[in-house]
């Protein structure tokens, strides 16, 4: 295996003599940026998902308001499940002669599969966490309770037929944000005395709950399972659909810690292949000689793929470490923040740093290797023969297709995807142009300036397509890290921006119309705003295009469930906050705009319905029929009421609705709770403090994340700057000692460095801050759903921050190259 | 265009030739040709018995390996290896075993062992001549090719080279094709051909 050692060697050899160095620099940090992006977002996402997990105590929960049958136990046991049950109702303690309404929550000793409860041992003495619940004979309160009660642990109360003592202060209960608390506070018991207090009867409203967790994998399948048997008494609840905000929000994060990841890798891939030109034009010397010598092609083919392969497996194995390394050390630095212990990442991103260091340099740097075995033996007597032209096809088909491979792998995420190329693709093709332009006026300019300035402007006009190579190569450096520091603090204030303190986090619900006035009346007495009433009716769809839905099959099972259950229809005369209409148009107040339906966008999709479809609703008994006029996008993190569907006014009467509506409520507004329980005890309320400190929580947990992974990306845009000057550092090197030997002085070689660094660097400067305004404005309004705005600051910093970065980066690589005596180098280019 | 025209030229086993002739004439396009770098565009050429013509540029280095050893007007030395690992090449590509310890010795011949951990930009001009002298005779070739060896020496050291590669030149009995315009140099071959304009003058005519 000639080749093969031939290929380790003159790797070993180039490494020892630093040919190697930026090159593989370039990947490694490259992979290090991507590994470790890899590994603290797939840990901060397994927490994300942990935490939000919290809210149901469980992975998935099955409710129903008849015992749960032994099957639907089995199959979870089959699935190896954990399991935990809940069953919950409302019911009465006494103590004495004084009682008051209570939450029963029976428990088994599983509880809560998610999350920790948190008890004191008395009223107001510290809060820790438990893996217990409460022993048969004994209850664990909501202070609030033993408040009520006017008792503290050790007392005793009457549940229905039991006598129990409380033991614990119930201080956090981690699925209580889901349930619909009537202003009742909680009380739990053990699943044991349920029977015993003789309050589980026919009739009682009760709902009985699996709590689940597991692997994904048994999850789907149980779902799938339980769903195929699913009665109307069933309900089942996970992440995704109890809590589409926590899953915006974490869909949200995720994205943010995508793009950098992407936008790392795309840098990286830029400073590869600058290196690989450079390592590859450096070795045509070298790869001609051993051609006379009688090296066929194939054989430096050959050596070019044992050099990619194994720079690939070493940079790949150092890339990973590293950025191992660094997330560990993110996550030990953040740990305050996230609050506990970071699960380990998952395994599959352990895969990335290898694969990722092999599509780089597979993509960006094998084709000039390639191409070096088309280098003809007779440049070793007319050393001025071109190079050989590298096919473009190969350079950029290959690149492009690691390019979209990768990206595709890592955002797997088609818009992310096709926005992130198209803004690399676009920002390559304009910087590319404008680059060219610029240089071409540089050119003109040159006359009658000092001879620095002329030495330095003639160098960036002449070396036009390398000038435009660096400018683009600095220009997207620059973009990208304007783009991460000024835009990433805008776009991540925004994110945060969307759930403001005074987001709502109080749901009512069950407001009838003849309560409405006195509802208002009591809210506003608080001094809240007056809150906006959406109507609601319980409705069934029973038809779509006068087909019974009975009859209807579906390729998305999420389509047939949706269609089993009763759901929740308003009306509204204008488009609610946080609605957009996609396709269709909103309804115009006439005489004939009844009869219309708005749908959801994603509940459409998976019903299958289109604009002009005509579905037909049963209102407990009454055929109602409207047609799709507009598909709508929901922000669900809005909370606000949202709905599904929305009528235009007049399809349904209004005698048949009830009202809900949503408030934020200050700590000391929360009297209002007592009052209103008092004036309108029909009325519901939800509270949604819970949730919405897990969406904050998944927000401060992003933002974080996207801080430290930032770092790396300006890591990356360094990279390129550093490839970029090396490019022409050799050219350089003869240059300068050509014009010293002719009789510059050191200083005035110097200054046409500098004046040819800064002003690529300025060119670059505002390509890079044109570039990344026009990013951020796309990313914000189409990716992220923010507001985009213009910044000014951008162009300064980008134009400043270009002329200095590149100029010091530009004179510190040249420096040593002018430094040297002019007849060294001369000699030298005889080596 | 047509560099080199009508040209018949047969150069036996150990002998020695210079090709001299003005800047442009056509010399190194000759050497090229002679070497199977370049393909002619009419006419054929034959190396060490095997015609170059119709070979395409694998097979023609294929014929070179091993068998054809050359000495430049730049040297030509590979910057990232040593003076050792620059002489190792040639027998690394034909795959010979005892690649170090051969190149140890040529080394130890032209009088660089001292020297063979230097990389070229540490060595001097006549250093740098005497590493790839060393170089392009590790094989024993048959044929050496010198194109303007001493071009880049000043005259003493390009004497000395020169003492050196006639030396090894006789002590292994390679044939030499000498590329030059110093005549001086020239004459120390067996024979001298004259190429002007690309066309070879008749044997013996005073330049």
């Amino acid at each position: 295996m000639n080749w093969l050692a031939s290929g380790f060697r003159t790797l070993r050899r180039d490494w020892r003599a630093g040919e190697l160095n930026v090159l593989m620099l370039a990947v490694i940090v490259g992979i290090s940026a991507l590994s470790a992006v890899a590994l603290f977002t797939s840990r901060i996402a397994v927490t994300v998902q942990q935490q939000a997990a919290e809210v149901l105590a469980a992975d998935l929960v099955v409710s129903s308001s008849r015992p749960l049958s032994t099957e639907i136990i089995d199959l979870a046991t089959e699935q190896k499940l954990l399991q935990a049950r809940v069953t919950s109702f409302a019911s009465a303690v006494f103590v004495g002669e004084s009682s008051t309404l209570v939450a029963v929550k029976a428990v088994d000793e599983k509880y809560p599969l998610r999350g920790k409860l948190r008890v004191a041992d008395r009223l107001f003495a510290p809060a820790y966490p438990t893996d217990q619940v409460p022993l048969p004979g004994q209850a664990w309160a909501e202070a609030r309770l033993l408040a009520r009660l006017g008792i503290d642990t050790g007392g005793r109360v009457r549940l229905g037929a039991l006598e129990l003592t409380v033991t614990r202060v119930a201080d956090y209960i981690p699925d209580q944000g889901f349930q619909f608390v009537d202003l009742a506070p909680t009380l739990i018991i053990n699943m044991q005395d349920l029977e015993a207090s003789e309050l589980v009867r026919p009739g009682s409203r009760i709902s009985y709950n699996l709590l689940l967790a597991g692997s994904t994998a048994s999850l789907a399948r149980a779902r799938e399972q339980i769903v195929d048997r699913e009665s109307e008494f069933l309900t089942l609840r996970d992440l995704d659909n109890a809590r589409p905000e926590i899953r915006d929000a974490t869909r949200r994060a995720r994205q943010f810690l995508g793009l950098a990841a992407l936008v790392s890798a795309f840098l990286s891939a830029v400073a590869v292949a600058m290196a690989a030109r450079r390592y590859a034009a450096r070795h045509l010397d070298a790869v001609a000689l051993m051609k006379c010598m009688g090296a066929s092609q194939s054989l430096v083919l050959r050596q070019g793929l044992v050099q990619i392969l194994a720079l690939a497996l070493v940079t790949g194995l150092a890339g990973s470490l590293v950025g191992y390394l660094v997330q560990e050390a993110l996550a030990w630095w953040a740990h305050d923040l996230i609050q506990g212990v970071l699960p380990a990442p998952a395994l599959s991103a352990w895969t990335i740093g290898p694969v990722a260091a092999l599509i780089l340099l597979t993509g960006f740097a094998l084709p000039p290797l390639l191409e070096l075995r088309r280098v003809s033996p007779m440049r070793v007597l007319r050393r001025d023969l071109p190079p050989p032209q590298i096919s473009r096809f190969l350079v950029y088909g290959l690149a492009a297709l690691s390019y979209l491979l990768a990206v595709f792998w890592l955002a797997g995420d088609l818009r992310m995807l096709l926005l992130v190329t198209g803004i690399n693709l676009a920002a390559v093709l304009v910087l590319g142009l404008a680059g060219w332009a610029l240089v071409l006026l540089v050119g003109r300019m040159r006359r009658g300036m000092g001879l620095a300035w002329r030495y330095g402007l003639a160098n960036i006009a002449r070396r036009g397509t390398e000038s435009v190579v660096q400018i683009v190569g600095f220009g997207l450096g620059l973009m990208v890290m304007l783009l991460l520091t000024v835009t990433r603090d805008d776009l991540m204030s925004q994110w945060r921006a969307t759930l403001p303190d005074d987001a709502p986090n109080h749901f009512f619900i069950n407001i009838q119309p003849a309560e409405k006035s006195l509802f208002l009346e009591t809210v506003t007495g608080y001094g809240l705003p007056v809150p906006e009433l959406s109507p609601l009716v319980r409705a069934r769809i029973v038809a779509i295009n006068e087909t019974p839905v009975a009859d209807m099959e579906f390729d998305d099972k999420r389509g047939q469930r949706w269609l089993q259950r009763e759901r929740n229809l308003t009306w509204a005369a204008s488009l609610q906050e946080g609605n957009d209409v996609l396709s269709g148009s909103w309804w115009e107040l006439q005489a004939n705009s009844a009869g219309q339906v708005s749908v959801e966008n994603e509940f459409a999709s998976e019903l299958g319905l289109k604009l002009g479809d005509k579905l037909g609703f049963d209102l407990s008994g009454e055929r109602v029929d409207a047609t799709v006029t507009s598909l709508r996008k929901v922000r669900w993190d809005s909370f606000r009421p949202n709905f599904f569907m929305v009528l235009s006014p007049g399809t349904v009467d209004d005698s048949l609705a009830s009202y809900v509506t949503s408030a934020h409520l200050a700590a000391d507004q929360r009297a209002l709770l007592l009052d209103l329980a008092r004036k309108l005890p029909g009325v519901t309320v939800f509270d949604m403090d819970a949730i919405l400190g897990q969406i904050r929580g998944v927000m401060d947990k992003a933002s974080l994340a996207v801080q430290y992974v930032f770092m790396f990306t300006v890591l990356a845009g360094v990279m390129v700057l550093v490839a970029a000057v090396q490019a022409t550092r050799d050219e350089r090197r003869y240059e300068s000692a050509m014009l010293r030997t002719l009789g510059a002085s050191r200083r005035t070689v110097l200054m046409g460095v500098v004046t040819e660094f800064a002003v690529l660097g300025l060119l670059s400067g505002l390509l890079g801050a044109a570039g990344a305004s026009v990013a951020s404005y796309l990313l914000a309004t189409r990716v992220f759903e923010l507001q985009g705005h213009w910044d000014g600051s951008l162009w300064l910093l980008g134009i400043l921050g270009g002329t200095l970065l590149v100029g010091l980066s530009g004179l510190l690589a040249t420096r040593s190259v002018i430094s040297q005596p002019p007849v060294l180098t001369l000699r030298g280019d005889g080596v | 265009m047509t560099i080199l025209h009508q040209v018949t030229l047969e150069i036996a086993g150990g002998e020695t030739v210079a090709i001299v002739g003005q800047s442009g004439a056509g010399k190194s396009t000759l050497l090229a040709l002679l070497a199977g770098l370049d393909e002619a565009s009419e006419g054929e050429v034959w190396l060490d018995g095997v015609a170059l013509s119709g070979l395409d540029e694998d097979g023609r280095a294929a014929q070179r390996a091993g068998r054809v050893g050359f000495v430049f007007q730049s040297f030509h030395l590979i910057p990232s290896l040593t003076a050792h690992e620059n002489v190792m090449l040639p027998l690394e590509l034909a795959g010979v075993a005892d690649a170090v310890a051969r190149a140890d010795e040529v080394l130890e011949q032209v009088g660089l062992a001292p020297r063979r951990r230097h990389y070229p930009r540490q060595l001097s001009g006549g250093e740098k001549q005497r590493v790839a002298i060393a170089r392009a005779f590790v094989t024993h070739p048959r044929i050496l090719f010198a194109d303007e060896p001493t071009g880049n020496l000043d005259t003493r050291t390009g004497a000395r080279i020169m003492d050196l590669l006639f030396a090894l030149n006789k002590a292994l009995g390679t044939t030499l094709v000498l590329v030059t315009h110093d005549l001086a140099l020239a004459s120390r071959c067996d024979r001298i051909m004259n190429i002007e304009d690309g066309r070879l003058l008749p044997q013996g005519q005073p330049i």
